[in-house]
């Protein structure tokens, strides 16, 4: 439950500046947070690649991405799997932003955001939008087992405008 | 924070846009949003008939357009063929045969033949089909769903509520049932 998580290290709120990360985006490839200081970043945690649904999380927001798109917001989606298993998964669902692999030291990155599952060893699904200045401006936290959606994520995006 | 936890609530109303099956003033609505070939939509369409047998005149039924098309390449082409035969006022027609074939989609033989079938014109709906001439509307549909919270397919609203449990018989009864309860 998330609860677990949350009793070692809360959920980043609004106003708290995002810690920087650097993850393994591809087998040679990393990419950091602060790449991206000057548009707004969609941080999106989730359990595990490969969830047995033809439309999951991640999938719904490659179809969406084109809205996304209208705020200038750069999606990143992060859990513990392995660059092998996100390359994969990523082709098989055609995603068409960054999967990054919170793999080693595993979950450490997910930890800092609040957002470690430590029971089951995955990342929670979580949801951050930072501003173009790198700070938190909404996060939320979903309950197990219930997949978020865009709805907040594009409120969110709307309210930075 | 769990306990704070609210489903999401449908953005655009139920209206005269919509196509819906069942009295206007029914007390029960039931909103699908759905991709004619997500196979998951494909299990819950024979739920949804018996969901809707089971409550008769007391639930309407609207059916969304919620095309995943990087994932569903004749998602599109089969919310397109809906919609046109909608504008010859045979929608829930065309939205069963898709359901009913979901595994020929694009045939456009299998389909035109049907069509004929159910007295439609075929040769409009392929010019139709082929201008793409109700994206808009699917376009709308798709992003009143998206502001809803619309989560994958299918995604069901009960009376304006996300239903957030599985998409099977009994527990979508349970949830009617008390949507009813709750609005007496």
């Amino acid at each position: 439950m998330a609860k677990t998580a949350t009793a070692k290290s809360p959920l980043l709120g609004p106003g708290v500046h995002a810690p920087n990360f650097t993850l393994k985006s591809t087998p040679d490839q990393t990419v950091s947070l602060r790449e991206f200081a000057g548009k707004p970043v969609v941080l999106a945690f989730y359990p595990a690649d490969w969830s047995p649904v033809c439309s999951d999380q991640m999938g719904l927001y490659a179809q969406v991405m084109p809205e996304f798109k209208k705020f200038e917001a750069e999606v990143l989606g992060i859990s513990v799997d392995g660059i092998w298993s996100h390359l994969a998964f990523s082709k098989d669902r055609k995603l068409n932003f960054p999967l990054l692999a919170d793999f080693e030291p595993k979950g450490e990155v997910s930890r800092q955001y609040g957002a470690f599952d430590v029971r089951a060893g995955e990342s929670a699904r979580a949801l951050f939008v930072i501003d173009k200045k790198g700070v938190i401006r909404w996060s939320y936290l979903s309950p197990e087992g219930v997949n978020p959606g865009a709805d907040g994520i594009l409120a969110a995006l709307e309210a930075l405008e | 924070m769990a306990r704070s936890y609210e489903p999401p609530h449908l953005t655009l109303p139920v209206g005269e846009r919509d196509h819906s099956d069942g009295p206007a003033d029914a007390p029960l609505v039931l909103v699908q949003y759905g991709d004619y070939q997500c196979p998951y939509c494909g299990a819950a369409y024979p739920i949804v008939k018996r969901v809707q047998k089971e409550f008769g005149h007391r639930l309407r039924f609207v059916f969304r357009n919620f095309p995943i098309t990087n994932a569903h390449p004749m998602a599109e082409w089969a919310a397109e063929t809906a919609e046109a035969a909608a504008a010859q006022g045979k929608f829930w027609e065309m939205h069963d045969l898709l359901y009913e074939n979901q595994r020929s989609l694009g045939d456009e033989a299998l389909f035109a033949r049907e069509e004929t079938r159910l007295k439609l014109d075929a040769a409009r709906i392929a010019r139709e089909v082929a201008a793409r001439a109700y994206a808009a509307r699917i376009e709308e549909d798709f992003a009143s769903g998206v502001r809803s919270g619309v989560n994958g397919t299918p995604t069901f609203f009960i009376n304006g509520v996300r239903y957030d449990g599985y998409p099977d018989f009994a527990p979508m009864v349970a949830a009617l049932r008390a949507a009813e309860k709750g609005s007496k």
